[in-house]
């Protein structure tokens, strides 16, 4: 599946927006291991990236190549800024993207009972999913994609509403997922967090990628005027590496 | 007999359990209850399938569900009278005049009221599921199933919209029933003739009943969702 290639990738809006190019030419590789960080400005196509990887949009151009042969079947899970959350117990929903798999009911609980207790929601496993924190929803949507066992994960911004201590323990989770064996991929606007996750960052704009690069270099010598200005734009402070 | 002295003998008549307005309210009961559950397994389904698929002829399906909606009560009762009777297609079954033809009627009439509202719940909460159900590579099935049983509370409005349609109706039940003392008359066909003899005592029974019956699931219902929206919010 890894390196996953991407080619000149495009995808055009339809409707309203008047054919206006939202990807404009995307030219990216990841390999198969490590968190990369992906940064940019508000309609940059942070986020219509994540959904091309995932098969929710269906590129207008260009090519995604999957390492050797095609995308393998729930391979890449994605979770959300706004996670779903049935009504139902939290144990309920964490077991849902098994359901899709086909797996029998018992055997859903019984590993969805063992990621719970993994992402620190045990306790909370016959409660009501929607009565739960927005930190511990976004802990919840992590347990169900990584039940799945993806090799591709996909974040679309999973701590932008969450408070610092939230973030700390969605970000714990992120490292936990990586470090079995996850590829993952996350759109942030955090730039420290990009800096305390990210083993690489790509930064987008109107459309493009415009640099890849490991974290450190990124934020200390960054290779594009719009790079530096829009770390200033997010970093009144100094940081020292 | 004046208008106070009808309602005296109407409360006298709840009031004792009279026999003939018992047998009438039960045979209204399980009627309607057998037409709703059959509109349920046909009706919710059928929404959600329409809210949630993308098929040919699916614009067309969704055009038809609604405009059956307001199918008035008697055409059901001709139609459903032609395939029952006895040199319709189906009046090898013996079921014309029966409470069973009754039943038939009222599904028909109940399955295009209970799917357009199922259609319209579980839209709006595919519009919030889709991208995460298509994300997981949910079948349409998957997605149907997941959907229905997660709009389990709000769908009540259409089990009780069918309820009541199915209650209410005069037109179907009168011409595939018969209106049958003891056989097939129910709560609606009991009202309308009594009203035509004049014996108005029975008639404001029935109706108060009637009036009751659905007053109280209706609070039933809203009793459920109010709970379901405390337990799971």
């Amino acid at each position: 599946m890894f390196p996953l290639r991407i080619r000149d990738l495009r995808y055009q809006a339809a409707g309203r927006q008047g054919g206006r190019m939202l990807l404009d030419g995307v030219n990216l590789e990841l390999g198969d291991e490590g968190i990369t960080l992906i940064l940019g400005p508000n309609g940059a196509g942070k986020s219509l990236l994540l959904r091309c990887l995932c098969g929710l949009l269906q590129p207008t151009g260009g090519m995604l190549e999957w390492g050797e042969g095609a995308c393998p079947e729930r391979a890449v899970m994605m979770v959300f800024q706004h996670p779903m959350m049935l009504r139902a117990s939290v144990l309920d929903n964490a077991a849902l993207a098994l359901k899709a798999q086909g797996i029998g009911r018992r055997e859903r609980r019984r590993r969805a009972a063992d990621m719970l207790e993994r992402v620190g929601l045990g306790a909370r496993a016959e409660d009501s999913a929607r009565r739960l924190s927005g930190g511990e929803q976004q802990r919840l949507a992590l347990a169900r994609a990584w039940l799945a066992q993806p090799r591709l994960l996909l974040l679309d911004e999973p701590t932008a509403s969450l408070d610092p201590s939230a973030s700390a323990e969605v970000e714990r989770i992120v490292r936990q997922i990586r470090t079995d064996g996850t590829r993952i991929l996350m759109v942030t606007h955090n730039l420290g967090q990009a800096t305390r996750l990210g083993d690489d960052i790509v930064f987008m704009s109107a459309g493009r990628v415009r640099e890849h690069t490991p974290t450190r270099r990124f934020f200390t010598r960054p290779a594009s005027e719009e790079a530096r200005l829009f770390i200033q734009g997010e970093l009144p402070w100094h940081m020292a590496f | 007999m004046s208008f106070n002295a009808s309602f005296s003998e109407a409360f006298a008549l709840i009031a004792t359990f009279d026999g003939r307005v018992a047998e009438i309210v039960i045979l209204s009961l399980q009627v309607s209850g057998a037409a709703v559950l059959l509109g349920t397994l046909i009706g919710l389904p059928l929404g959600a399938l329409l809210a949630v698929g993308r098929f040919p002829g699916q614009q067309v399906l969704s055009v038809l569900v609604n405009a059956l909606m307001g199918l008035p009560s008697v055409v059901v009762g001709v139609v459903v009278y032609l395939l029952l009777s006895r040199s319709g297609p189906l009046g090898g079954f013996g079921l014309l005049y029966t409470p069973s033809a009754m039943v038939v009627a009222q599904t028909l009439l109940v399955i295009p009221l209970m799917a357009a509202i199922a259609r319209q719940v579980v839209d709006d909460a595919w519009q919030r599921y889709a991208e995460e159900l298509r994300m997981m590579r949910f079948s349409w099935w998957q997605s149907v199933t997941t959907l229905l049983h997660d709009c389990r509370h709000s769908l009540l409005v259409a089990v009780l919209a069918g309820l009541g349609r199915a209650m209410s109706e005069v037109g179907a039940v009168m011409i595939v029933g018969g209106n049958i003392d003891r056989a097939t008359r129910v709560m609606t066909t009991a009202i309308a003739l009594e009203t035509s003899k004049g014996d108005l005592p029975l008639a404001i029974a029935l109706g108060l009943v009637l009036v009751l019956i659905i007053l109280v699931l209706n609070a039933l219902a809203f009793a459920v969702r109010a709970w379901a929206v405390r337990r799971f919010g």
